[in-house]
């Protein structure tokens, strides 16, 4: 979930990195007010979760309180990329010596935070990176042992800058990733970090990101901060789709069935299990399959839940047949999955046999699972079968391509037609 | 007493259904609540939850070890077999 430029600035703020006595406001009255406090030049910044701000016109330099409040009453009225400003930010016009980066940011393929500093700043890291790479440092740090100064310490001093400026950035980076890792952020930028013209240092912007499952870890943090619960904060709003795979999941404690993503296609998706709801999806595509959702189920799911989610995606227009696999489970009952989807199927008045492309859950109970599949005819398949074969073979099967010959395919068992 | 899901059906024997002190352990075990006490303390069978049930036998342990005796639990999707 990402921030605001000012409520990010807030989160800096509380850190204890040095900030500008900026305000926030939604009243172009209270802009001059904040502007008259702060006593000269000011920047006013519209407050979009978007970019391309200075160049639509949301950011204005102004000399007195009144431009500062005429300009504000503009901005806020200004729609940027489609959205409406929550508020604008009254900043002092800073005195700047010279603009650096500082960063923390995620990196998914090592697992472990990287943090990134550069005494380029202002401007796109990727840039500096692309056109100066000896003035970016980096360094991973453990996100569960304590963090060391010293490590900021040494991605500053990679970059040429030492001194006092050097003694003066290590404990804001060192902040600034202490932060990251409290707050659960997936994202947390200084960029410009100002060094003003006495030597200190001051953080003129910022952009922050927290991981949207951490959320409840974090109540006090965003009620501060005013982000109400209902704020998703997404790249887009959630579609009717999605909201109602939501009501499904909330439906009662037991597991996960939920967190559906709306698409375009034919084959609806029940999926899950310790990552294989994105491995299966990306499976469907790579065969050429059409997904009509993504979605997740795990944690052994109640059946009623499982029915509602299957149900759902069972009804959506364009859904022609359903796939309903996992990795192996081992909560998660293959029986209790089986139970809920055929119950989707008739409570809709459909053949199993006819909507489920193919069900293939191994592990927990799958021996009464299939015994329940065998009984309503539905094509099923063990563990012998990998996660990219299902998805093939359902992929064909929505397709009506279904080749003679795999009725005999080794772990694939037909259903109990009679 | 029996009622009946798509999965699964549960039969309570009358004795065990009358018995206001087996009826509040049974109902208090099921894990999905299957069971509850009416007024006056007899069994109901909560039909609607008939097919959330997880086959653990708590149910058959209340009744003192003599499950399928006072509580049956038939599997209908394998030709009524009753768990045991
Ligand atoms: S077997 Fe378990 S879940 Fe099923 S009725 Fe008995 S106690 Fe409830």
């Amino acid at each position: 979930m990402r921030f605001f430029e000012y409520e990010a600035r807030e989160v800096v703020k509380r850190a204890g990195i040095p900030v500008t006595d900026f305000g926030f406001t939604t009243d172009p009255g209270e802009a001059r007010e904040i502007a008259q406090r702060i006593g000269g030049p000011t920047v006013i910044k519209s407050q979009v979760l978007t970019g391309g701000r200075m160049k639509a016109g949301g950011v204005k330099f102004a000399d007195t309180p009144e431009e500062a409040e005429a300009y504000a009453r503009d901005i806020l009225a200004l729609e940027i990329n489609g959205h409406m400003p929550r508020g604008v930010l009254v900043d002092p016009k800073a005195e700047v010596e010279q603009e650096y980066y500082a960063g923390v940011v995620w990196d998914g393929t090592r697992k472990q935070p990287v943090m990134i500093f550069s005494p380029v700043g202002g401007i796109d890291i990727e840039q500096v990176a692309e056109e100066q790479p000896d003035k970016v440092g980096r360094k991973h740090f453990s996100n569960i042992l304590p963090f060391g100064d010293f490590e900021a310490k040494e991605v500053i001093a990679s970059t040429g800058v030492t001194g006092s400026a050097l003694n003066k950035l290590t404990p804001i980076v060192a902040r600034l990733a202490k932060l990251f890792v409290e707050n659960d952020m997936t994202l947390a930028e200084i960029n410009p970090l100002g060094r003003l013209k006495d030597g200190s240092f001051v953080a003129l912007d910022a952009h922050m990101d927290i991981e949207n499952e951490a959320r409840g870890r974090h109540k006090k943090l965003l009620k501060d901060l005013g982000v109400g619960d209902e704020e998703t904060r997404q790249a887009r709003e959630a579609t009717p789709f999605e909201l109602a795979g939501e009501a499904v999941d909330s439906q009662d404690h037991r597991g996960v069935a939920g967190n559906v993503t709306e698409f375009d296609g034919n084959l609806g998706l029940v999926i899950g299990a310790g990552g294989g709801s994105l491995t299966l999806f990306d499976a469907v595509r790579a065969h050429g399959g059409q997904p009509a959702n993504y979605c997740e189920i795990g944690g052994n799911p109640s059946v009623s839940k499982t029915c509602g989610l299957a149900k759902l995606v069972l009804q959506k227009p364009g859904v022609d047949k359903i796939a309903v696999m996992m990795s192996i489970v081992s909560n998660t009952r293959v029986d209790i999955v089986a139970r809920g989807v055929i119950k989707a199927c008739l409570e809709l008045g459909h053949d199993p046999a006819e909507k489920i492309a193919i069900f293939r859950i191994p592990g927990a109970w799958e021996e009464e699972g299939f015994k329940i599949l065998e009984k309503y005819g539905v094509e099923y398949a063990d563990r012998s079968v990998s996660l990219n074969e299902a998805a093939r073979r359902a992929v064909e099967k929505i397709q009506g391509t279904t080749a003679a010959s795999e009725t005999g395919a080794p772990g694939l068992i037909p259903g109990g037609h009679t | 007493m029996r009622k009946d899901g798509t999965f699964i059906a549960v039969e309570v024997a009358d004795e065990t259904a009358a018995d206001a002190a087996l009826a509040t352990k049974l109902t208090e075990a099921c894990p999905v609540d299957i069971f509850a006490t009416a007024d006056g303390g007899k069994l109901e069978i909560v039909e609607k939850n008939l097919d959330e049930c997880v086959l653990c036998r708590l149910c058959m342990d209340a009744v003192g070890g003599r499950g399928p005796d006072l509580v049956k639990i038939l599997k209908l999707y394998d030709d009524g077999a009753v768990l045991v």
